[in-house]
């Protein structure tokens, strides 16, 4: 999966040449793929403990007994909705599991409990088959491959961002970041911190700048440089925002003008602990500028995450990363079976 | 929407025969419904229990009120019992003695900082003299989001940088404060989580050497079924007073605030409305019964248009239309007390339905109508505004290009400037009760 992604090592330079150019701090270490795999699967689990701890693995006690009870399908009910997956999608997935139980004649409640999960699993897994990223496809990425990040207030965007800077980089990629929201008080700061603790460069302006400039100017940069990576921060807004909504169209043109098919990726973050709001984020965000993938954070909290589900199975959106908490290393490519795995075992 | 609750609950009513009262079935049928009403708003699942328990007893039985079809007076009852649970709204307490102390604590991104800044301007227009607190050293720049935002409005900060613990910045703000004089001190907690038994422990332990006036939950109105542990693991651990509900000028249904409520007993004080440092507003219980059932916001609408009518304005404008000498020019400050209430998008969204509607058929309310009007106006001398009879054609010309409209554009104002004319000398003048003039309420009443 991380395979097309890793860049070629740069070529040792020539005797007498200037050293290549690239960030002066925290360069990045040399790929180790399966290493990084094996931190994956470790920090999803662990990660994901608080929510397992909660009512999924309830889940699990209920398919403890024996035989397949009618109690055992109000009480799937109830779970699934605490667990936010939404009215429309928990039906869904009980009338699934409804059927496959009345069709294949399943007896064992343990039985039953594989179905459930190889369900949930296929729910999340179908947009990330439909909607396969171009370095997993075996592509050549465009260079720079540029990433527009948006959501609403407070969601982790900029946190989110550092940890895909670092991500990369892991990786070998050079990474640049753009500074566009430039409407929050110390946004433009808080990004930039976390673009020293990286060692990737970052583009901004002043605070209260026209943030289509900022655009402008990073991708101007980052086609300059030759970057490999251009992860841009947008302002927090309410979907709800028309006007707000309009701009981050125009973010988006901007990016469209400078580079055919740019931006190749609008990763919408979403907060796990929200509610059934999430999705019409998603919905709305989408319409606007064609989000291609979410970015689901904060699943380190007790919150259940369950949006995700309803997320693909609704909107057909594919979850790309998770965050698991507020460092840098807390970010993991997401992994339906993975995250099903973790939420039950 | 009142309709699409009421629709659903209509359609259930409907499979059934019409009566005079609530039967048992009818009841049964119609929980089904508000169930899924309520959890679609986010409410918890197991509060939604306890709340259809309770609706299904008071309303098996009861007589239909007489102007109400059986699923109104069901959505009626369900609508009383949400506000009686979400509880009268409570102001924020002051202490008998000099500083008053409010602590914020929440998750992360709740909106405690803007919210912090937004507390800090109310204060200080009340002449409560506050001193903003910057205790979050964990999140990059959080201290210099609070800084700046103290900047802007002109409210001081303490705060000692990132090297100081939260628990010794708080005791020596206090210190400040004395100095100072502040009446008022406002402490911004980092976002933490409630699992987090360092983070919490920090709290606990700030709390215990400030003694603080309130501890006060900032919560996101978006927040799904989890806001029910989060609020518990807080009150249990830290011991919270109020509850602030945020980004409320999302379309969100804000269950999480029923719920927050319901399972902690603590009130629910202020909402933040917007990003804007005085998105303020305190809270309403019918306001967000009827949202969390989905009926829009109507009542902050009809509040703003009446706080932005100014009485005397009304009067004096009351005696241009009957001397007929209202002209152009007061058209103009009518318009912009209309653009005061707020952006029309926004206010067109607070209508039931509407927001949705809008989006669904990708309409979008033209600021740039009112801009456009206005810019004609402005394009006009002032001896042209107070009789606009005058305006031939190579003046119309003439506005046109100042205005950048064309002069069909013109023309339509102008001939719609002279049928508001005439209507208002048909209209007649003050009503002598106080009521503004009819003009002015069918204005307010386009809002409605």
């Amino acid at each position: 999966m991380f395979r097309f992604f890793r860049r070629p090592k740069p070529e040792p330079s020539a005797p007498g040449a200037p050293p290549a150019a690239g960030p002066e701090t925290a360069p990045a270490a040399a790929p180790d793929i399966a290493q990084v795999e094996q931190e994956q699967k470790q920090k999803v689990e662990l990660s994901l403990q608080p929510t397992r701890r909660g009512i999924f693995s309830q889940i699990g006690e209920l398919f403890a007994a024996d035989e397949i009870t009618p109690r055992l399908w109000d009480d799937l009910q109830d779970l699934l909705v605490l667990g936010d997956c939404g009215v429309v999608t928990t039906n869904f997935v009980l009338d699934e599991l409804e059927r496959r139980v009345t069709r294949e004649r399943i007896k064992r409640a343990a039985t039953a409990y594989s179905v459930l999960k190889g369900l949930l699993v296929q729910v999340l897994q179908a947009p990330l088959n439909t909607h396969r990223p171009p370095w997993a496809t075996g592509q050549i990425m465009p260079r720079p491959y540029v990433m527009l990040i948006v959501g609403v207030n407070g969601v982790g965007k900029t946190t989110s961002i550092a940890k895909l800077a670092r991500y990369f980089q892991r990786l070998g990629n050079e990474v640049v970041l753009g500074a566009a929201d430039t409407f929050r008080a110390a946004a433009i700061d808080q990004l930039a911190i976390w673009a020293e603790r990286v060692g990737a460069p970052l583009v901004r302006h002043p605070p209260n700048a026209d943030p289509g400039a900022v655009v402008f100017d990073a991708m101007s940069v980052a086609l300059q440089r030759g970057t490999d990576i251009l992860i841009i921060d947008t302002a927090g807004r309410l979907h709800t925002k028309t006007n707000l909504m309009e701009e981050l169209k125009k973010l988006r043109r901007i990016c469209e003008k400078q580079l055919a098919g740019a931006p190749h990726d609008v990763l919408l973050v979403i907060d796990a602990t929200t509610g059934q709001n999430g999705l019409q984020q998603a919905k709305i965000f989408t319409q606007a500028v064609d989000v291609s993938g979410v970015v689901l954070t904060k699943l380190d909290g007790t919150a259940k995450g369950g949006i995700a589900f309803a997320i693909a199975r609704e909107l057909g959106l594919p979850i790309r990363f998770i965050g698991t908490g507020e460092k840098l290393d807390d970010l993991a490519e997401f992994d339906a079976t993975l995250f099903v795995e973790a939420l039950f075992t | 929407m009142f309709e699409t609750l009421s629709d659903r609950l209509q359609a259930a009513f409907q499979r059934l025969s019409a009566k005079g009262r609530l039967e048992e079935t009818d009841v049964d049928e119609a929980m089904k419904e508000v169930r899924r009403a309520l959890l679609e708003s986010d409410v918890n699942f197991k509060v939604v229990k306890d709340f259809i328990a309770r609706v299904r007893e008071t309303a098996i039985g009861q007589d239909v009120m007489r102007s109400l079809t059986p699923a109104q007076m069901v959505v009626k009852i369900v609508h009383d019992e949400l506000i009686t649970l979400l509880g009268e709204a409570a102001p924020l307490l002051r202490a008998p003695k000099a500083p008053t102390i409010y602590m914020l604590v929440g998750l992360q991104g709740a909106g405690k900082t803007t919210m912090v800044a937004k507390l800090g301007l109310q204060l200080k227009r009340t002449g409560q003299s506050p001193l903003l607190v910057a205790a979050d050293i964990y999140r990059p720049a959080a201290i210099h989001q609070l800084e700046t935002l103290g900047k802007q409005l002109n409210i001081p900060v303490y705060s000692e940088g990132t090297k100081s613990s939260p628990v010794t910045i708080c005791q020596n703000a206090l210190a400040r404060a004395a100095e100072l004089r502040s009446q008022t001190v406002i402490l911004d907690t980092a976002g933490r989580l409630h699992i987090d038994e360092t983070m919490m422990d920090e709290l606990v332990q700030i709390k215990a050497q400030v003694n603080p006036t309130e501890v006060l939950l900032v919560v996101d109105a978006m927040t799904g079924q989890d806001a029910v542990r989060v609020a518990e693991t807080f009150n249990t651990q830290v011991g919270i007073t109020g509850v602030i509900l945020t980004k409320v000028d999302g379309d969100a249904r804000g269950g999480a605030a029923l719920s927050v409520r319901t399972v902690t007993g603590v009130p629910i004080k202020l909402m933040g409305t917007g990003e804007k440092p005085d998105a303020l507003e305190p809270f309403y219980p019918d306001r967000l019964a009827s949202r969390i059932l989905g009926m829009g916001d109507v009542m902050t609408l009809i509040e703003r248009a009446q706080e932005e009518y100014d009485v005397d304005q009304a009067k004096a404008m009351e005696k241009k239309i009957r001397t007929a000498t209202f002209d152009l020019e007061d058209f103009l400050s009518q318009l912009q007390m209309v653009k005061k209430l707020g952006p029309l998008q926004q206010i067109m969204e607070m209508i039931p339905g509407m927001g949705q509607a809008m989006r669904q058929h990708d309409v979008k309310v033209e600021e740039d109508d009112l801009k456009h009007i206005e810019a004609i106006i402005r394009s006009m001398t002032p001896k042209e505004r107070h009789r606009p009879e005058i305006i031939d054609s190579s003046r119309r010309r003439r506005i046109a290009k100042g205005s950048g409209v064309t002069t069909q554009e013109v023309n339509m104002l102008l001939n719609q400037f002279k049928q508001m004319q005439k209507m208002m000398k048909q209209m007649g003048g003050w009503d002598g009760k106080g009521k503004p003039p009819r003009h002015i309420r069918s204005m307010m009443n386009m809002f409605r």
